[in-house]
């Protein structure tokens, strides 16, 4: 057994763990609210549109639900490097890069999850609420409103999907000590150091931080259920 | 009396299918129409063309005078309250669900606390005011449906078979008690049942829907002495008493 505890303790009040802590935290928070941003007017016109291709557009986004966060920043590093496209930029390894990929990874999941909320509503509920003098914008708030709880899972699913990935953001961060070195591509440097100790400490560390903000969301969406 | 609706030449299709079809109704204001017909007969169809959730194909329906294509489409349904079969209450308690419809329309609050005491005393929900949605009887959310319709004092409600998933006493207290409000009130009102006995007691005027076409518009009571021919005799014969 590797004694993690300790390293853990001593993890609590390093300015180093504490900065990589944060860093992570902040791309994948931003990362998280620009697909929601996205992903919560996207799911809304998939599930309450009816126009030709919609299926295949959301069998598109269900299957983006998947998607690798390795192959994503592999693109997003073609896309930001110094000779590619968008290389001009300057992004590369900046903590932007990794917003912008885990963005990518985040989105279709918000999305996703917004068009099947929504979907599970009973469908007469919408011309209910046009029938009692809705417009279009407040009977889409009143429909976000009854599937709140299930929009805040898409929400915590967003989350989970980026604070956890650390394909896209080794690819488009590079893991570089005091810029783009986030929990996730520190546990990968630990562990292939040989430092299973630190890695492991590192790893609590992101679990618990995980739990904190999944209890928070899971304490405000059963506030949301009356329970 | 004055026409509020007017319909004629109307046509409403799905696809290339046509669903609904009539020449000639009209709803004279403070009159309520009972539509009558069996399932798939169009007679939703026609709730929803007047609700303006459906677009005619051809001809058109005039409201006060002035064709529903002509209206702000949000004006207009601001004129009308609709009620399902189904109660589709809000997650939210008994006084926000009936206050819905005046939130939507920015009534003011003290406005909006009078008229909904008003109306869920009427329909005999003041006790329940505080409940969640969730929590009531299939009798009691059919009364909040209705109060959150009534509230909004429509110059039309529309009424899709409303009490058809109660049980039969909830439904002769419910059916009493919307006749009274509606006569009480004046309201012009369109009224979709399966029951003969109940469009005869909440309606001065019946329309038979058989085959998305409407065969015969009249009284209750001439109805049911002359039907119109065999179909709608046999229709009636056949409907619950």
């Amino acid at each position: 057994m590797v004694p993690f505890l300790p390293y853990t303790q001593k993890m609590l009040f390093d300015s180093e763990v504490l900065q990589v802590t944060l860093l992570s935290l902040q791309v994948s928070a931003i990362a998280t609210i620009i697909s929601l941003l996205i992903g919560l007017p996207c799911g809304t016109w998939l599930a309450l549109g009816n126009f030709r291709g919609r299926s295949f557009l959301l069998s598109i986004i269900n299957t983006g639900m998947a998607l690798p966060p390795v192959v994503v920043g592999l693109v997003v590093a073609m896309l930001l490097w110094r000779s590619g496209p968008l290389g001009g930029l300057r992004l590369i390894y900046t903590p932007i890069a990794i917003i912008i990929a885990q963005t990518i990874i985040a989105a279709p999941v918000v999305t996703g999850l917004t068009a099947a909320a929504l979907e599970a509503l009973d469908p007469r509920l919408q011309q209910q609420l046009l029938g009692l003098g809705a417009s279009r914008g407040q009977m889409v708030w009143y429909l976000w409103r009854e599937a709140r709880l299930p929009l805040l899972a898409a929400l915590m699913a967003g989350f989970g999907s980026v604070i956890s990935e650390v394909g896209a953001s080794m690819m488009v961060g590079g893991n570089i000590r005091g810029q783009t070195r986030v929990l996730t591509t520190a546990i990968v440097l630990e562990t292939s150091k040989g430092e299973f100790g630190i890695a492991l400490a590192l790893s609590t560390l992101l679990l618990i931080l995980t739990y904190l903000i999944n209890l928070g969301l899971t304490l405000i969406q059963q506030k949301g259920a009356g329970r | 009396m004055a026409n509020l609706i007017e319909i004629n030449d109307l046509q409403m299709k799905r696809g290339e299918r046509v669903t609904f079809e009539v020449q000639s109704l009209s709803i004279a204001r403070g009159e309520t129409l009972a539509v009558v017909g069996p399932n798939g007969a169009g007679k939703s169809t026609l709730l929803f063309a007047l609700a303006g959730l459906l677009k005619p194909a051809t001809g058109e329906i005039r409201f006060n005078g002035k064709p529903l294509n002509q209206w702000d489409a949000l004006e207009y349904r601001r004129k009308i309250a609709f009620v399902f079969q189904a109660p589709l209450l809000m997650d939210m308690t008994v006084e926000q669900n009936v206050a819905l419809g005046l939130k939507f329309r920015s009534t003011p609050i003290e406005e909006t606390r009078a008229r909904v005491r008003k109306w869920m005393k009427y329909l005999d929900i003041d006790s329940l005011a505080k409940r969640r949605a969730s929590q009531l009887s299939g009798g009691e959310a059919q009364r909040v449906s209705l109060a959150r319709a009534f509230v909004l004092e429509p110059e039309l409600l529309l009424l899709d078979e409303p009490f058809s998933a109660l049980d039969p006493p909830t439904r002769a207290k419910l059916l009493e008690d919307l006749s009274a409000l509606l006569s009480k009130d004046n309201l012009t009102a369109v009224f979709v049942t399966h029951n003969l006995n109940e469009a005869a007691q909440m309606s001065h005027q019946v329309a038979v829907i058989l085959d998305g076409k409407v065969r015969q518009i009249g009284p209750p009571r001439e109805i049911k002495a002359k039907p119109a021919d065999e179909a709608v005799a046999a229709f009636l014969h056949e409907m619950p008493q």
